[in-house]
């Protein structure tokens, strides 16, 4: 089969309307998702196809979490959207102290086959409740996974991994991502969770993204590869579970690690990552692990404000030039 | 007759299950043989047994941190709920989450749950997916009083409304929040009245009369059955133990628990009517107490038995390989 070239949003909807093909039992339930299929148009063509499967909810937060909770309890597989990812600060005893913890509370008992599904990121204008990357407090829940894809293609096998898993997924995707393309296969694929992807190979310094990160790096590695910096960049793609393995590799390789994300830098996943490579991978460093995050502020609304607190390529290849000394 | 004879000593046999495996709990807990902390429901049997009593196997239940006489109500095995008391190995959760978190899912149990209004939304989550799965079970969450001023609960009350979920709200009015009155804590004397504002039907029932809980119950049960919607039922009783075993109390006296015991006790008063009715005699309330007892002492050596889990198995079941 060939690729195409497709938006995020559509590899996404693509995956789901496969899923929901191949099993009855999954069904979508959140905040305006029917008359517009969802809010960014994320659900197109599904609300037609599936009846009855694509659930309109009050603008009830908690309790539409712990409605996943219920129904994947007993017999259904429901994939919930959660509007915008910064209002899962309304559901988050449903998230952390139900989902999270309910298999292992009753002794293994029972699966729990629910996708949490969370659009984060900011460049939107929108502000400080409508624009946060909030990844690293799920990390830090034992039970939960976490999902973070960059690229369409990869939209499209984690989320089909995400649904066909029995344990209770978070999967943050980037609303300025959504209109993005890339090439998608039209294949029926899965992407595992828990298998970073390396994405472009390099020998200088490893780059260790997610989400938006991702394309951070791709513009980064562009200039320094003008200033004959061979920047590899490994895509987590998956937060929890992490694939040390694949980044021991590179590390092994290039010597030199700077890890991008968009969420602010203080607690980020930059400083988990950070110390596991300390630990793990001390002697194979030549130089500190670097981290590149937004600053800790909340996302301010104007512009210009917006602009200074994310990322910035540039900010990546700065991170890089300290780190690549000889 | 004989089968009308029948479910009521079955109902006054589950309450005398309930208070002796409570009582025993509070035994045990003073000797030092339950770790953490348990919340005792005695005073409540009625509410417990009485809507138990309406379901079927595969109807679900979710309680709260004090669960254990919905878990006997609805059918769990007393050996594998004391072995959890004890935090052995052999219990429903392997040790792993003590009285708070009692579940039996095999029986429809979603599990106590210790977070105060935590089942509600689970609840409506189950009761959606009955509906999806187009089954006629019915899915019942029981909280107590300090619930209903939670978020959640007001969310799923909404929620479960505007869909016509299967579900029975069960308050257990016990009167006491932890250390706070309701008269204090709630905007409203009758919990009930609450319902009307998710146009549900609410309904106050003597919580203590188990005939009345079970006759509420029923019809709510009808109800769900039907596709009708979700019905709030409001158990007042009274909780005579503590909020925790070894709670001080401080915030009541001894005057007005002893005004909810005796006369007002839920066993005594369904055996008044049992004795009435000659259903019950001396001979066989004795008989029933000790056939209980037996039977809990035999979950009491079972979990005295079983071995305490390995250090090392607090690393198992935390994710399903799928």
């Amino acid at each position: 089969m060939t690729d195409r070239i497709i938006s995020s949003s559509a590899a996404l909807a693509e995956a789901l309307h496969e899923e929901m093909q191949r099993d009855e039992t999954i069904f979508i339930m959140g905040e305006d998702l029917v008359s517009h299929a969802g809010v960014f148009g994320q659900f197109k063509g599904l609300p037609e196809h599936f009846p009855g499967r694509i659930i309109d909810t009050p603008i009830s937060e908690a309790c539409i979490a712990g409605c996943g909770v219920g129904a994947a309890l007993t017999g259904m597989r429901p994939i919930v959207d959660f509007h915008f990812s910064d209002f899962v600060t309304c559901g988050m005893d449903e998230l952390c102290n139900q989902a999270a913890k309910i298999r292992y509370m009753s002794g293994g008992q029972v699966k729990l086959p629910v996708v949490f599904w969370c659009p984060d990121g900011a460049g939107l204008r929108a502000a400080a409740q409508h624009s946060q990357s909030l990844e690293s407090w799920f990390v830090h829940m034992p039970g939960l996974k976490v999902v973070v894809p960059s690229e369409p293609s990869d939209v499209k096998g984690l989320i089909k991994s995400a649904v066909r898993d029995d344990n209770p997924v978070m999967f943050f995707q980037h609303k300025k991502l959504f209109a993005r393309e890339g090439p998608v296969s039209e294949d029926d694929y899965l992407i595992p969770l828990g298998r970073a992807a390396v994405k472009k190979e390099g020998k200088d310094v490893t780059l260790l993204c997610y989400g938006a990160g991702y394309y951070l790096c791709e513009e980064a590695a562009e200039k320094l590869a003008g200033e004959k910096i061979d920047a590899e960049i490994v895509d987590l793609r998956t937060l929890k579970p992490l694939d040390m393995e694949t980044i021991a590799a590179s590390i092994a390789k290039t010597h030199r690690a700077v890890i991008v994300h968009e969420a602010c830098l203080t607690g980020g996943f930059g400083a988990e990552l950070a110390a596991r490579i300390q630990d793990e991978l001390f002697d194979e460093l030549d130089a500190p692990v670097k981290r590149v995050g937004a600053r800790d502020v909340p996302i301010p609304f104007s512009p210009a404000m917006e602009d200074f607190v994310l990322p910035r390529a540039d900010d990546v290849a700065a991170a890089v030039h300290a780190v690549t000394y000889r | 007759m004989a089968e009308n004879r029948k479910k009521l000593l079955e109902l006054y046999r589950q309450m005398v299950t309930v208070r002796q495996f409570e009582t025993m709990a509070g035994e045990y807990f003073a000797a030092g043989k339950i770790p953490g902390f348990i919340h005792l429901s005695i005073g409540q049997e009625a509410s417990s047994v009485g809507v138990c009593s309406c379901l079927r196997p595969d109807d679900y239940v979710i309680t709260t941190h004090r669960g254990h006489g919905h878990m006997i109500a609805k059918g769990a095995d007393l050996k594998r709920m004391v072995a959890e008391l004890f935090g052995k190995k052999d219990g429903y959760c392997k040790g792993k989450g003590g009285s708070m978190h009692i579940a039996d899912y095999s029986i429809g149990i979603l599990g106590a749950n210790g977070v105060v209004a935590g089942g509600l939304p689970i609840i409506t989550g189950a009761g959606l997916s009955i509906k999806m799965r187009k089954t006629d079970q019915v899915a019942v969450c029981f909280f107590g009083d300090g619930a209903t001023n939670r978020g959640p609960v007001h969310e799923a009350m909404n929620m479960a409304s505007i869909w016509k979920l299967p579900i029975l709200f069960v308050v257990e009015n016990n009167q006491w929040a932890s250390t706070t009155p309701l008269e204090y804590a709630c905007s409203v004397e009758d919990l009930y009245v609450r319902a009307a504002g998710y146009n549900i039907p609410g309904e106050q029932v003597d919580g203590n009369d188990i005939l009345a809980v079970q006759k509420a119950a029923e019809k709510a049960v009808i109800r769900a059955r039907a596709g009708e919607g979700p019905t709030f039922i409001e158990n007042k009783t009274y909780r005579i133990k503590g909020h925790y075993e070894g709670d001080p109390q401080k915030y009541r006296t001894d005057s007005e628990i002893k005004k909810w015991q005796d006369k007002k006790d839920p066993i005594n008063r369904f055996s008044r009517v049992l004795f009435k009715k000659r259903v019950l005699s001396k001979k066989i309330v004795d008989q029933i107490w000790s056939e209980v007892q037996t039977a809990l002492n035999e979950a009491i050596t079972f979990a005295e038995n079983s071995p305490f889990p390995q250090p090392e198995d607090a690393m198992a079941d935390l994710y399903i390989n799928s």
